[in-house]
């Protein structure tokens, strides 16, 4: 099993979300975040004085998949979530020791 | 259809034109129906002023932080109430008791004075209702205190706040108002022109304002020591619009209530004029506000944009009657450039205006009321600074002084730990929005 955290831009979630659902994945966590990278922030303009933003609105998604699903996933993320503009964000992969299911007390694969 | 048109427009000008015949030829209607329809004035008007009170409050909400955006409604709420119990109990009779070229009226509790109207011969001679008068004229005082609520926004403690809202809405603003509107020194010596209250109400507001936020000082973190300026972007830009917007139609009870009578077609015709220059000086403020945060800051500020409205609009307070429409445009539209020049200008000089009431209320108020004269012949140039001046003198070192007392006394500010955590919580014991996430 592994844990793929996905950082994408928000409006791009339910394009995501839909693609994910198409190839079979079960389960998504999000939240929203703030961060930047490459991105850096942007200027915006209040009452008569330029500020800067540093960190950045974004959507981190947890997925845990097994192994099998790992590439499929990660692409799908791609695919839904690539503007080719700076901010599109990120993909990690990480691996995940057990997984259980509290309603049934089921673990590993099954409990996906 | 041209022609149709046309026939429409000849209809229209022949009809015009009989009605002001008719008008002058039927202008001794009853005393009666000219009390009523002056008293009717008033009281609508009044109560679109009232509503003001409401836009000065979402200005403000949408404008502080979301830590801060109870706190000021509080401050909202509680500075209409103190205004109108203290334009009762000493602010009427200081305003309007006042002899004629004096300084100072009477200290007395106003009382309702209608007998004449339900005598056994009515004598209607009084124009209106007093108590519609009075209503009136308080709600105006409480603009004034209005105005100052927002500059010193997030920083100053309930009751300090409270007790210079008394102090300036049952003296300040009442002595001020007794110089001119009361018949006192700047009406009877320098015929000093302010039709509704570019100076009395909003300049004053606007010296209250800032001489509190001398004396307050800024927010904490507000100017940093390498000479840069931290934002405190506000809660929410749509609230602050919808203040706006109810402050702009408010101000057609503000300046067409100024007018001060509806018993005549020629009034009538007067306070329609007002509605748009009002209108059409607001419409002015927003467009060249706009243009000039697009030029200076190549974007444009959204909360200047919306004070462009309050800064036309102040601008054309002082005379919204006898300029014509290209002129009500031409002053409100340098009332909206001024504000959009003068906010960056007090971050300069390290003055901290939570909702730039300063801009758009001072500044805007001395540009209306020094510019009276191109479109009012009766008004000189030198009259009107000199109402200006003294205003300026009075209301500014009397506001100073208060502030300065309340400073060492009781004291004005929050501890930092409370102003950092938000006075919501720690003046208050609630939050504005507590199922909001915090950022």
């Amino acid at each position: 099993m592994k844990l793929i955290i996905a950082i994408v831009k928000p409006f791009k979630l339910d394009e995501v979300r839909q693609k994910l659902a198409d190839i079979g994945v079960s389960g998504i966590t999000i939240s929203e975040v703030k961060g930047y990278g490459r991105q850096k922030g942007q200027t915006e303009v209040y009452r008569g004085s330029e500020y800067e933003i540093h960190f950045m609105p974004k959507i981190r998604m947890e997925i845990v998949v097994d192994d099998d699903m790992v590439d499929p996933v990660s692409e799908a993320i791609v695919e839904a979530a690539k503007t080719g503009q700076i901010g599109d964000g990120k993909i990690f992969i990480l691996s995940v020791d057990s997984a259980t299911r509290i309603r049934t007390g089921e673990t590993g694969s099954d409990a996906l | 259809m041209s022609l149709f048109k046309k026939q429409g427009f000849q209809f229209f000008i022949f009809f015009g034109v009989f009605a002001l015949i008719a008008g002058i030829a039927h202008a001794e209607v009853s005393a009666e129906t000219q009390y009523v329809f002056n008293t009717f004035l008033f009281l609508v008007c009044g109560f679109l002023v009232m509503f003001m009170a409401a836009g000065f409050a979402m200005l403000e909400a949408g404008s502080v932080r979301s830590k801060n955006a109870a706190a000021i409604c509080v401050k909202n709420i509680s500075l209409y109430s103190t205004a109108g119990l203290l334009y009762w109990l000493v602010g009427y009779n200081l305003m309007y008791g006042v002899d004629e070229g004096g300084f100072l009226g009477s200290m007395s509790v106003w009382t309702a004075d209608d007998m004449a109207v339900g005598g056994e011969v009515p004598d209607y001679s009084g124009g209106y209702a007093s108590g519609s008068d009075w209503y009136f004229q308080m709600v105006f005082c409480a603009t004034t205190a209005s105005i100052v609520s927002g500059t010193i926004a997030e920083r100053l403690k309930i009751w300090p706040f409270l007790i210079f809202t008394l102090v300036l809405t049952g003296f300040i603003y009442p002595i001020v108002g007794s110089w001119e509107w009361g018949g006192g020194f700047l009406d009877a010596n320098f015929a000093f022109s302010d039709f509704a209250g570019s100076t009395l109400v909003h300049s004053t507001g606007g010296w209250a304002a800032l001489a509190g936020a001398i004396v307050i000082g800024s927010r904490t973190g507000r100017f940093n020591d390498d000479g840069s300026v931290t934002s405190f972007p506000g809660s929410s830009i749509p609230l602050a619009t919808l203040g706006a917007f109810i402050l702009w139609l408010g101000w057609f009870g503000f300046n067409g209530g100024s007018q001060l009578a509806l018993g005549s077609a020629l009034d009538s015709v007067a306070i329609s004029n007002i509605f748009i220059n009002t209108n059409l000086a607001a419409a002015a403020g927003v467009m060249f506000a706009m243009i000039t945060s697009q030029i200076t800051f190549g974007k444009v500020d959204i909360v200047t944009a919306l004070n462009g409205a309050i800064g036309g609009l102040v601008a054309i307070t002082a005379e919204p009657l006898a300029p014509s429409i290209g002129a009500a445009v031409f002053i409100g539209g340098v009332g909206g450039i001024l504000v959009a020049l003068s906010t960056p200008l007090l971050l300069k000089m390290k003055i901290d205006d939570v909702v730039g009431a300063i801009p758009a209320h001072l500044v805007c108020g001395i540009w209306g009321t020094m510019i009276v004269p191109l479109t009012n012949g009766d008004a000189s140039y030198f009259g009107q600074f000199m109402g200006v001046i003294s205003v300026a003198i009075f209301a500014f070192i009397a506001s100073f002084i208060t502030w300065a007392v309340l400073k060492y006394t009781i004291g004005l500010r929050v501890t930092v730990e409370d102003e950092l955590a938000g006075m919501d919580v720690t003046e208050f014991g609630l939050e504005a929005y507590p199922e909001f996430n915090k950022s």
